[in-house]
């Protein structure tokens, strides 16, 4: 082979359409547009106050989205977080009264909670069960102990200092501490996802697991991982809300996964797996957030906050396949011709 | 020339089909006549599907005259082309597996006893007597489950036959048969053209297009080149016409020197599968593994490659032990694999063709710890040009390629592990002839650079024209090894269908 300059062209498209024009930037698009008429229309939504409590009350929901967009992305799916956050509360609350230091006591929930993610992933990867089924069961057993441990008491009397850390505010500009542990965790995680050959195989595994094994991704140990990552985050999860709230109650978290999974599939991961990217996750989360903020300030019952935040999950969904019908139509109808309209880009030795 | 006589059943003249600024089919042209099988051939992209679609009612033409029996016909739908008696068997027929063979043929159409119920033994009857028909015996009242591929397409041709199609097309039936399955359809087919139907075959293998077919149509480029009786033509012309240029020699191999071994086999055994494989595979060697479909030959390389597991023996790879079971593992030893599915195993179609090229050497792109698209599309440059793969960018989906350009894709993505040992399954199936050759042509040329390539093919003369040795399976067991000089056809199909101890006898 004679090496030649002729190349092939990068992408397909210009530098601003795969940038702009995506599923995520459409959210990002959407939440900006909700920001903007809201902080306009709604008295006291700009507010710092409201900044505050509305990043504030996110936290948990940001923090185990991350794993759950890369469990998603996969193909797989974990119910059981929010329960794994409430058990994290008793466990923690339990140790503290039981008079275990407090930061050993975070420590061993955080194992606790890696360690409950583990039993998902190994009864999904290792004994080939459905994502859902084992985690819907894991949602009722986590669920089940958090309220045992804990009946109808409630732990309070946690350490002042650790407390204040999730209240703290910087400066006054409405941005509470946290986010700033959230960003380091959002890098991480987009460390793996987008920039590691672990990342490379999460999106393989999703699109076409079969070819994945075949190009030597360990999908057992792929799937075991991101479930861990999924526990032990929403462990940090139920250690937050008690921290916040300074009680610990078995009840926490009740309702959390769908909320979660919600703002991940609102965010563009798609539910068949494969395709997603995570600011478009975050984007999912905050514009879920801002936008019950701004119905509560308008006076909005919670129940029907519950119900256009449904609407808005089905619609994101339809439209996420509308889309993708569209493409495909016109995939179909460029396919066929697209092995004799293309350049040769290099000269052949024949 | 006059081929046939009377009124064609089908007739397609100057037809043509666009998607927005590319032409699928320029000048399609095709005389179907009763009682005669007629072959469509020409490379990956020639327009044939477009042409098959178009008759089937899936596209709807842009120009041209398109006559069922001298009648003009505007369809609009599958359904229009099929209650008008068009049937087509695809290459993999869509069937529902979980319901009986019976229901599967009937589906939407059963037919209705009394209140309304459906009369299910009017039904079995009529399959009864179609299997008889076609001459094949397959239970009504088994699940179409775990029927292999060639009982599928009888289904749907008795399916096709129920309806009573005048024309039956048939799109690369014989890709994924074994030569006794290959046998039964023809005569399925000679069948069919004896009771005054038209048929239409589309396929790659020319044995089949001369042993079946009495007329064949060839197409270039979305274009109608030629339609020639099979007894006034040879395979050479042919082959001139549908790539428009000589083809001297079809398997290019070239003289390779042989080194060390590269992968030793020793009593390679998983229960059911395959039992007591032993074979090395030296360097600058190709060695084919032949034998019928469902022989056990996917299954041994699967299981080097540790895709699959194994129960006993062991594989050696330059001297040191692989474990088994473990892909990684073999990839880091320096063993490619180009699997038999390509769709399936070998690519994933969703993903751009530089992130299919770079799956296999994810690993090694990482520069201080991160991968990037830059890194990525850099050794995906490198490789897409050293295959010539035809692609508009790096981001195209791979789905959207042809056959031959995919498979050049696959092969790229292995080559780029620069691999010790290449094993193949089926390297050119269903891939145009030029681009056949030019796969060929590669292999060979690996095997002159030192690259020790485990080859397995259905396809005989691919076998004889490639392999400097050729292992022969039959059962899971390897029943020959062939030199170069000792494979024939004979004695290669000989061991397929014999046990070892005929064979050496």
């Amino acid at each position: 082979m004679t090496a030649t300059t002729v190349g092939y062209r990068e992408y397909g498209r210009p530098r601003w359409q795969r940038i702009l024009l995506t599923r995520e930037m459409a959210i990002v698009g959407l939440l900006l547009l909700t920001l903007l008429v809201a902080g306009l229309a709604i008295p006291y939504f700009a507010d710092r106050l409201t900044v505050y409590n509305l990043l504030r009350d996110m936290f948990a929901t940001l923090i185990i989205a991350l794993p759950m967009a890369l469990v998603m992305i996969t193909g797989d799916i974990d119910i059981s977080v929010g329960s794994m956050v409430g058990l994290s509360c008793s466990v923690l609350g339990l140790l503290f009264s039981m008079g275990v230091p407090f930061e050993l006591s975070m420590v061993l929930v955080l194992l606790m909670g890696a360690a409950g993610g583990l039993l998902n992933g190994a009864l999904v990867a290792k004994i080939g069960l459905p994502a859902l089924a084992v985690t819907i069961g894991t949602m009722a057993l986590f669920r089940g102990i958090a309220v045992g441990l804990l009946g109808t008491s409630t732990v309070t009397g946690f350490p002042q200092g650790w407390t204040d850390l999730t209240k703290y505010e910087i400066g006054y500009t409405g941005i509470p501490f946290i986010i700033v542990v959230f960003l380091v965790l959002f890098a991480v995680f987009v460390y793996l996802l987008n920039f590691t050959p672990f990342g490379r195989g999460i999106y393989a595994l999703g699109l076409n697991s079969e070819a994945a094994v075949f190009s030597g991704v360990n999908r057992d140990r792929t799937r075991i991982i991101l479930f861990v990552l999924a526990g032990t985050m929403s462990a940090l999860g139920g250690i937050y809300w008690t921290l916040l709230r300074g009680t610990a109650r078995g009840d926490i978290g009740d309702g959390l996964e769908l909320q979660v999974i919600a703002a991940v599939v609102l965010g563009g991961v798609s539910v068949f797996g494969g395709i997603g990217a995570l600011y478009g996750v975050v984007a999912g989360v905050l514009l879920i957030g801002a936008l019950s903020s701004a119905l509560r300030l308008v006076g909005v019952t919670a129940e029907v906050i519950k119900i256009i935040t449904g609407v808005l999950l089905i619609g994101s969904v339809v439209a996420a396949s509308m889309i993708t019908s569209f493409q495909n139509r016109r995939k179909k109808v460029t396919a066929a011709p697209s092995q004799t309209s293309v350049a040769e880009p290099a000269p052949s030795g024949e | 020339m006059v081929i046939g006589s009377g009124t064609p059943m089908l007739e397609l003249r100057g037809v043509s089909k666009r998607f927005g600024a590319v032409v699928a089919l320029r000048d399609g042209e095709l005389t179907l006549h009763p009682g005669s099988i007629h072959a469509v051939v020409g490379e990956n992209g020639a327009g044939k599907s477009t042409l098959v679609k178009i008759m089937a009612g899936l596209y709807a033409r842009d120009t041209g005259e398109f006559k069922l029996e001298g009648q003009p016909v505007e369809f609009r739908s599958t359904a229009e082309s099929k209650a008008a008696g068009i049937a087509v068997i695809y290459q993999e027929p869509t069937l529902f597996p979980d319901l009986s063979v019976t229901e599967n043929i009937f589906m939407g159409r059963q037919p209705v006893a009394r209140f309304g119920m459906i009369d299910r033994a009017a039904m079995r009857a009529e399959v009864i007597e179609l299997m008889t028909r076609l001459g094949v015996t397959i239970d009504p009242d088994r699940p179409t489950q775990g029927l292999s591929i060639a009982d599928q397409q009888i289904i749907e041709i008795a399916k096709a036959i129920s309806l009573d199609a005048k024309v039956l097309i048939m799109d690369e039936p014989t890709a994924a048969l074994s030569g006794v399955e290959v046998d039964r359809l023809f005569a399925v087919a000679r069948s069919l053209r004896d009771e005054g139907r038209a048929l239409m075959f589309i396929s790659h293998r020319f044995d089949e297009v001369f042993s079946l077919c009495d007329t064949i149509t060839v197409m270039r480029d979305g274009s109608y080149v030629s339609t020639v009786a099979t007894d006034q033509t040879s395979v050479p012309e042919i082959v001139r016409m549908m790539v428009g240029r000589d083809v001297n020699e079809l398997f290019p191999k070239l003289e390779a020197p042989i080194g060390d071994v590269v992968l030793q086999v020793r009593g390679l055994t998983f229960p059911g599968r395959f039992a007591d494989i032993s074979f090395d595979v030296r360097a600058g060697e190709i060695v084919a593994l032949a034998g019928l479909v469902g022989a056990g030959r996917s299954e041994v390389a699967r299981a080097v490659f540790g895709v699959d597991p194994y129960t006993a023996g062991e594989v050696t790879l330059k001297g040191a032990p692989l474990p088994a079971g473990s892909p990684a593992a073999a990839m880091q030893a320096g063993i490619g694999f180009v699997p038999e599915d390509r769709r399936q195993q070998g690519l994933v179609l969703e993903s751009g063709v530089a992130t299919n090229i770079t799956d296999a050497i994810r690993g090694d792109l990482v520069r201080g710890g991160v991968i990037t698209r830059k890194a990525e599309n850099a050794a995906a440059q490198e490789w897409a040009l050293a295959l010539e793969v035809k692609a508009a960018a790096l981001d195209v989906k791979a789905g959207t390629l042809s056959g031959g350009n995919q498979q050049k894709v696959v092969l790229a993505k292995w080559l780029a592990t620069r691999p010790a040992l290449l094993i193949i399954d089926e390297p050119t199936r269903g891939i145009d002839v030029g681009t056949k050759s030019e796969v060929h042509r590669r292999m060979s040329e690996l095997a002159v650079e030192g690259l020790a390539i485990l080859m397995i093919s259905s396809e005989l003369p691919e076998v004889l024209g490639m392999a400097d040795r050729v292992l022969v399976m039959r059962e899971g067991r390897i029943t020959a090894e062939l030199s170069r000089a000792e494979a024939t056809p004979e004695t290669v199909m000989f061991a397929a269908t014999h046990a070892a101890e005929e064979v050496s006898a």
